[in-house]
């Protein structure tokens, strides 16, 4: 299999690391505020599954 | 509303737990047995399949593949089904699961033994098994999908978010990885060549240690340490961004194995990068285990179940401590190619890997058989000798790993290196004897566990259909308060996978394709030619006999290296490297540079007995490839699946390279029947036979050693032209 290289430099490949940095971010900024307003008595339920079984 | 009754399937757990336990000791034997021959080289008694090039890799895919994989699926189909409240979705896919993996690690082991391996490291086995590890891959998760979909309980708890990622994860990997072109019903070579091999290697290679290793694992502790405590997780919160962070940022982390190397300096700075980041979901997960233990410190002292699960969850955060600071270039050019990665290993798969799946099978056999544990006595004995066993086994391996660098970067004040290769292995010597006692104590308590364990289930009886009653699931969705987005996700167990191979496919997409995609990533070296058919098929045996596992061929940019070994290493220089065979540990010296290092008849006689050219030497001995003849049937195979891999031989060579191959082994073998030291060994030694030389594998092999790196050598810097 032969790989054609598309693009001839390297320049501008710090739009790469810096996009998936971000999506990650922004990510885990959501995340983290959905778990600190989440409904309390929602997370001790599910926290118990473990052991209602 | 309605209570249904229903059955959990407990046979299959039995059986994956009996897997897992039989594949431990295999694999830990198959360990021990390696780190004897790394100062007692005669234990292989001259025979190939118990040579440490080949024993190697099956200890490493036994204990990963076997043992922790059969220890994963134990895990998840008690689990999963308890915290679904519903049994396993197919008993037909659970017996198909559980033989096909068995019939996996079986094939594996032999042809691993009879030198069939793709020469990438924790992904050596070729492409027949690789495509059945797909399908099995695909049983499993059609099994655990099924399972969940047919759910009684609403939630998904958070073990299975972390099922369900390890599997999405390992698929992708797996297939991405194993990109290869079969030349021969066993045989293959790899799709990608030098740098773009090593990146997709070392991508695959880390998070086959984050997705197969550690996050399976973390399900588990998530389940069985509340479980065993009797007592939920510390945090339920901390395990929701434990998760997602994990997964997205553990992705992009495999260039730390690279640094240094021929990689792009940018895509070495990400793995840094990620790999510092990655130490606080680490730690949120390990102080998460951990704290869920807070008020019940008093039933650690009494129970050896949490005794083993609270030293694997230290072992994770030890080693996860460890792994960011590796990471770091100034401590990996110091333990890279040494003991101390190996040390850094086995803190991990010792500690975290075995000693979780020791604890899950004490909580979890007496269970399925009705019984207490027959000896809570003995699985004490068993947690102390394993503990003791991993000190014994990690502690020299640190001390060996940092020796190992301050001897091989000393100068003199004259500015010549102070010590030479050979001297560096002498040195360590004890440490390697110490470390293989560790390991045998190790394996001592895994018997103990053995006859505890089979003496438990003799007592009690195997309650193969659990009786369980649940309400059904209602179709109506109870909400606590204000519904957010995450919520929505975590009850829907196919978007939660869908998001989940999005995060960890984002890491490895924008990392890989530049590499991929860019001209400039790997500058073309115009003296840089593909190998003649004898040097490929000498490479092919350099791989066969795992050569890479002991000799790196990567010089680093350092001062020592470059006196020690020559010219640092080029990206340019693998582009014809299917697959690349940088290695990752130095037990032996380097080898990028050895072509024309050394005379032929040198290497004649060190393959026939490394201890004559280089006494103590831990090397072990190569007679056979004096005694097995190049397999020239498959030349032209090889080439053609080489021209495929785009590499420029000449349209119809594959018809005429054994012409060349011939010529070139004549002109070795007419060399070596003229020098004086190769008429005295075979005067003094059986099993050499001067007259019919050049048809010996030997040959081959000597070929392609005189070939590595001389490209550049005979070439001068001026050629090295980076094409704009």
């Amino acid at each position: 299999m032969k790989f054609i290289h598309y693009l001839e430099k390297i320049s501008g490949v710090d739009v790469y690391a810096l996009s998936a940095f971000s999506i990650f971010f922004i990510f885990f900024i959501c995340v983290t505020i959905w778990v600190w307003k989440a409904d309390k008595n929602m997370i001790e339920e599910i926290k118990k599954l473990p052991l209602s079984d | 509303m309605q209570v249904e009754k229903f059955y959990y399937d407990n046979k299959t757990v039995k059986m994956f737990a009996y897997a897992t336990m039989f594949w431990g000791v295999i694999g830990m034997l198959a360990g021990l047995m390696i780190a004897v021959e790394m100062y007692f080289p005669a234990l292989n008694m001259n025979l190939p399949v118990t040579t440490f090039g080949r024993v190697r890799p099956v200890h490493t895919n036994a204990v990963i593949f076997a043992f922790v994989g059969n220890g994963i699926f134990m895990g998840v189909y008690y689990s999963l089904q308890r915290l679904c409240k519903a049994r396993m979705f197919n008993d037909v896919l659970s017996k198909v699961h559980f033989w096909g993996w068995q019939l996996i690690i079986v094939t594996g082991a032999i042809t691993l033994l009879l030198g069939y391996t793709s020469g990438k490291e924790y992904a050596e086995l070729e492409w027949p098994i690789d495509i059945a590890i797909t399908l099995v891959w695909v049983v499993f998760g059609i099994n655990m999908f099924g399972t969940i979909l047919k759910r009684r309980e609403s939630h998904l708890y958070v073990s299975i978010w972390f099922y369900l990622a390890s599997w999405a994860a390992i698929a992708m990997l797996h297939i991405v990885n194993s990109f290869e072109i079969p030349f021969s019903p066993f045989k293959s070579y790899s799709g990608y060549a030098g740098v773009q091999d090593a990146l997709v290697q070392w991508w695959y290679g880390h998070n086959a240690v984050a997705f197969f290793l550690t996050t399976p694992y973390l399900g588990m502790m998530y389940y069985f340490l509340p479980k065993a405590a009797n007592r939920p997780v510390y945090s339920y919160r901390l395990s929701i961004i434990h998760f997602w962070a994990l997964i997205f940022i553990y992705i992009w982390a495999g260039p730390h194995h690279l640094l240094y190397t021929a990689l792009p300096d940018w895509a070495q700075s990400l793995g840094t990068v990620f790999s510092v980041m990655l130490l606080a979901p680490s730690w949120g997960g390990m102080l998460n285990g951990l704290f869920t233990l807070r008020g019940a410190w008093d039933k650690v002292r009494e129970d050896p179940v949490l005794k083993f699960m609270v030293v694997a969850v230290t072992c994770y955060g030890m080693a996860t401590f460890e792994g960011p600071m590796l990471a770091l270039k100034s401590v990996n050019q110091i333990s890279h190619f040494t003991d101390w990665t190996v040390a850094h290993v086995h803190v991990g798969t010792l500690g975290w890997n075995g000693f979780l799946t020791f604890g899950v099978l004490y909580w979890l056999i007496p269970r399925i058989f009705n019984t207490p544990l027959y000896s809570k006595k003995l699985a004490t004995n068993h947690f102390w000798i394993g503990t003791i066993g991993i000190v014994l086994y990690v502690v020299p391996l640190y001390w060996a790993g940092f020796t190992q660098a301050e001897m091989w970067k000393q100068f003199t004040e004259e500015g010549q290196l102070k010590y030479q290769f050979l001297v560096t292995v002498q040195h360590v010597i004890p440490m390697y004897i110490t470390r293989s006692i560790g390991g045998a104590l190790y394996l001592t308590g895994v018997f103990l566990m053995i006859y505890n364990l089979s003496k438990t289930v003799a007592s009690g009886k195997l309650i193969a259909n659990e009786e369980a009653e649940a309400p059904a699931r209602s179709s109506e969705v109870h909400t606590h308060g204000k519904e957010y987005w995450h919520r929505w996700i975590e009850k829907r167990p196919i978007q939660l996978l869908v998001f989940s191979l999005i995060v960890v496919a984002i890491g490895g997409t924008l990392e890989i394709v530049p590499t991929f995609l860019i001209k400039s990533n790997i500058p073309t070296i115009a003296s840089i030619k593909p190998y003649t058919p004898l040097e490929l098929q000498g490479r092919d045996i350099y791989v066969r006999e795992g050569c890479y596992l002991c000799h790196s061929q990567m010089v680093r940019p350092f001062r020592d290296e470059v006196v020690r070994y020559g010219e640092y290493s080029k990206a340019g220089e693998f582009v014809y490297d299917h697959p690349f065979q940088w290695g990752s540990k130095r037990t032996g010296p380097d080898l990028a540079r050895v072509g024309g290092k050394y005379l032929n008849s040198w290497h004649f006689a060190h393959m026939w007995d490394p201890r004559d050219p280089s006494p103590g030497s831990v090397m072990p001995r190569y007679p056979w490839l004096f005694q097995n003849n190049i397999d020239t049937g498959i030349t032209a195979a090889k080439i053609r699946a080489m021209q495929t891999l785009g590499v420029p031989y000449a349209k119809g060579y594959d018809a005429i390279a054994n012409n060349d191959l011939k010529a070139q082994a004549l002109k070795i073998a007419d060399n070596l029947r003229t020098d004086i030291k190769v008429k005295q060994l075979s005067a003094t030694e059986d099993g050499i036979d001067l007259k019919n030389l050049e048809n010996k594998e030997i040959i081959a092999l000597i070929a392609y050693l005189q070939r590595i790196g001389t490209d550049i050598k005979n070439s001068g810097k001026k050629q090295l032209t980076e094409l704009k």
